[in-house]
């Protein structure tokens, strides 16, 4: 057991009382608080997740059948009346485009580093807040340019039509002379503003957790979602400004007349793919890996049981973050590489199911023989094992250099990516948000609500997902708005899966307002002795600066 | 749990700097896009970017006096002087990796031209001269190797509370960092090639370009050095400003060495030379 050894009594004499907060203004718009800043980052990623999550419904509403159903109306609504259907088309890639960059940078990352990250790094750690608290807001409020760049480029050209039409890739050639107009460049400066905000959250986060772990916490006694935000942190520091560098580089060969990318003039295309997967591998484990911190933690707690295989599970997760940086070209497969360069970046990529492995395994071994409660956190955490695994499958069948000569861009890919990060990192969320609701607000969530959101969601995004598989298989390109008849059925059922998931959606709008106003009040630990990180032996919710006195963690503790 | 601060750590007070810093930021993005796409987006774009940029810069000024404030009030521990540390060397190790970026370009383009028009295979393409590295490179490569040892000069002097050497060190560095830029400045304007137009352009360009800012960069971090050391701030004990300007400067200079044997040497070599 985690014990505590701390001062509860201090002195009252001074200004530094721990439960002072500073006026609204002050307060929210120049906070220098972790919990504070981790809220507004929770409610941007909510607002991101409903126009990103909305745009995928107008997405669901055109595929539902075969042929143009509304795209050539919204494209006269965005553009007039005499929008033509290229203008259509260029509206399709513009919205395939916002969904993807909104979802990762604006969705994902924003919840599950800066939310859940700077709420409750600290606080497991025993500090009193982030190392670089002003530094801490500026990651925050880069995000809001970062933003409006990106929603604003909806409406200035970009190449056929209005708004960034290029995928979230960005990829060459289309991205530079295929995409005249300033929209593109927005989107690539909103790109510049989000990565700066995330290196200075990664420096944050790193300097955080080497410097300031309470008396005892030694490394290999931190809660498992600290390690998977160091690790996640180092990826980020190492990673973004690669994509900074290929961005940058976009941005001259479209305005200042360098040729990095043009295949005429004697650049190369391929750079751009090169480089941006540097980047984009890695990104994808800054999405999951917090996740599986998350995972961790609650499968323990809702087992009463240490998690399984503890320095496993840490280093399993430092093995992903070092090998994901080795096998970005299994993104560029039908590139044309040579056979030797394919075999090596399939066999490279099938190693990261090892360590993939030892995480499912050590979850599972968890639950073994554990005083297991189904409460609506580890329906969530326990729908993330299981969705996940059927992406991490897919994503070894895809990683085979040759059946993804067939596989790759069909739906089978889009099948795959939506598993592990709609049905993955999304669940990771909804599990870490229901984990930490009484924490964050002093309430509790209503179960009812709680067990029927995942269960309805569960089934949505299955019914949605799922079929894409098939879809896959039989030969359905992604990033088209149009199908064969072919492909009609499984296509139908997808977008009512939509429906399914919408309605999930809801129900959780309806436990925030509900939980917020006619909540039980929650205790500072209402999940038992199964919750023994350094959050639950505070007040739900904590003092505006916890830790005045810094904790002891005693040898005896585990995690 | 109210009551005294128990811990070395340092709570700051709300600040405006974060909100400032992000709108300028705001108007230097979409200043520079309007100043870039005038046909679609009129003539504003010159003076969006440079409010923008005048509200970056202000930013930068206010939050780093704050920062040199609460240094002189005591809030630096040694804790905290540790997280500015670590601070300081994860930002340098991403810079590492924006160069990272930039090599990888290079590199993508001299190992494996491309075999069409205009390139056939041969890089630098047929029509570059390049600059010989010999000369005024080889220099710059010197003046600033030599701008490494006025720095450790100016540090040993600090920690031995010799403040005039610290000052005099500084302003060497100072100088020679202003020397190496007027070379550069001097090159680029010379240079036989375009910027752009071919691979060798935008690689070379845009590589020691981004080198060049952030020579200019630390040339200014060691100003505000030399400003701060004669007010009389830096001890032999607590001077983390200069270690941290020392450390860029360091940086700076190991990123040109690669440059050099990379670019202007290995990329130039057995093409025509300019001049020779």
């Amino acid at each position: 057991m985690t014990t505590i050894a701390a001062d509860a009594h201090g002195h009252a004499h001074d200004h530094h009382d721990a439960d002072h907060k500073p006026a609204f203004f002050a307060r929210w718009f120049m906070s220098t608080n972790h919990k504070d800043i981790g809220t507004l980052y929770l409610i941007f990623a909510i607002i991101a997740g409903i126009i990103g999550g909305g745009i995928s419904g107008l997405m669901r509403a055109e595929l539902a059948q075969p042929g143009i159903q509304y795209l050539q109306t919204w494209a006269q609504m965005m553009e007039g009346p005499d929008a033509d259907i290229t203008k259509a088309y260029h509206l399709w890639n513009v919205l395939i485009t916002a969904h993807g960059l909104i979802m990762v940078f604006f969705m994902v990352m924003p919840a599950i580093i800066g939310g859940f990250g700077n709420w409750f790094v600290p606080i497991m750690i025993g500090a009193p807040d982030m190392a670089f608290p002003r530094m801490n807001n500026i990651s925050f409020w880069l995000l809001i340019p970062a933003f409006l760049l990106l929603l604003g480029s909806t409406f200035v050209p970009g190449g056929a039509g209005n708004g960034a039409g290029t995928g979230w890739t960005v990829y060459a050639p289309l991205s530079t002379s295929g995409s005249p107009g300033p929209a593109v460049d927005m989107a690539i400066l909103s790109l510049h503003l989000a990565g700066a905000s995330s290196i200075l959250g990664a420096i944050n986060f790193i300097t955080t957790i080497f410097n300031m772990r309470a008396p005892g916490m030694t490394l290999h006694k931190m809660p498992l979602f600290v390690w998977s935000v160091l690790v996640t942190a180092f990826l980020l520091l190492l990673a973004l400004p690669v994509l900074a560098a290929a961005i940058t580089m976009l941005l001259t060969d479209r305005n200042f007349g360098t040729v990095f990318y043009d295949g005429l003039k004697g650049g190369d295309p391929e750079l751009y793919q090169h480089l941006f997967w540097f980047f984009g591998h890695p990104e994808v484990y800054i999405m999951i890996l917090p996740g599986f911190g998350i995972v961790s933690q609650i499968v323990s707690t809702f087992s009463r049981k240490p998690v399984f295989g503890y320095l496993g599970m840490a280093y399993a997760m430092v093995a992903i973050g070092v090998v994901g940086f080795v096998v970005w070209a299994h993104h560029m497969y039908t590139t044309g590489m040579s056979v030797n360069v394919k075999m090596y970046f399939t066999a490279a990529t099938m190693v990261i199911a090892v360590p993939t492995g030892v995480k499912i395994f050590s979850w599972i071994a968890t639950m073994w023989g554990g005083s297991l409660s189904f409460k609506t956190p580890m329906v969530w955490a326990l729908g993330f094992i299981f969705m996940f695994t059927v992406g991490g499958v897919t994503g070894v069948v895809l990683a085979n250099g040759g059946v993804d000569d067939v596989m790759h861009d069909t739906y089978y890919v889009v099948a795959h990516f939506h598993y592990v990060l709609s049905l993955g990192a999304v669940f990771s969320l909804f599990a870490g948000f229901y984990y930490w609701f009484p924490k964050m607000t002093g309430r509790m969530y209503s179960e009812v609500l709680g067990q029927l959101h995942f269960w309805i969601f569960f089934i949505g995004v299955n019914v949605l997902f799922f079929p894409m598989h098939f879809l896959g298989l039989s030969g359905m390109p992604r990033r088209y708005p149009d199908y064969p008849e072919a492909f009609a059925y499984w296509n139908k059922i997808a977008s009512h899966g939509y429906e399914i998931m919408s309605v999930g959606v809801l129900i959780w709008f309806v436990n925030i307002i509900w939980s917020l106003t006619a909540g039980r009040k929650a205790e500072g630990n209402p999940w038992g002795d199964g919750a023994t990180t350094l959050e639950w032996t505070l007040s739900s919710p904590p003092p505006y600066h916890q830790f005045e006195t810094l904790p002891v963690i005693e040898d005896s503790a585990h995690h | 749990m109210a009551g005294a601060k128990n811990h070395d750590y340092h709570i700051l007070p709300p600040s405006i700097w974060p909100l400032m810093g992000s709108m300028s930021a705001l108007a230097l993005a979409m200043g520079g896009i309007m100043w870039m796409h005038p046909e679609q987006m009129g003539n504003a774009g010159a003076a969006v970017f440079y409010l923008g940029l005048a509200g970056v810069l202000a930013t930068m000024f206010f939050w780093w006096t704050d920062v040199v404030k609460e240094a002189h009030a005591g809030d630096h521990t040694p804790v905290v002087s540790l997280h500015l540390r670590y601070g300081m060397i994860l930002f340098i190790a991403s810079e590492v990796m924006f160069f990272v970026g930039w090599f990888w370009a290079f590199f993508d383009f001299s190992l494996f031209p491309s075999a069409l028009e205009p390139i056939e295979g041969l890089f630098p393409s047929k029509d570059i001269e390049v600059l010989n590295a010999f000369e005024l490179p080889l220099l710059n490569t010197l003046i600033l190797l030599c701008s490494g040892t006025t720095v450790t000069w100016a540090h040993h002097s600090l920690i031995h509370g010799d403040r005039e050497g610290l000052k005099k060190g500084l302003l060497a560095t100072i100088l020679l960092g202003m020397l190496f830029t007027s070379i550069q400045a001097y090159e680029y304007v010379h240079a036989p090639f375009a910027f752009g137009e071919t691979p060798y352009g935008s690689a070379f360009y845009m590589a020691t370009g981004f080198h060049g800012f952030h020579v200019l960069v630390g040339t200014i971090f060691l100003i505000v050095c030399l400003v701060r050391a004669n007010k009389g701030h830096f001890t032999p004990r607590q001077h983390f400003g200069f270690e941290a300007a020392a450390w860029y400067w360091h940086f700076v200079d190991v990123v040109w060495l690669f440059l050099f044997a990379a670019i202007y040497v290995w990329g130039g070599w057995g093409a025509p030379v300019h001049g020779g």
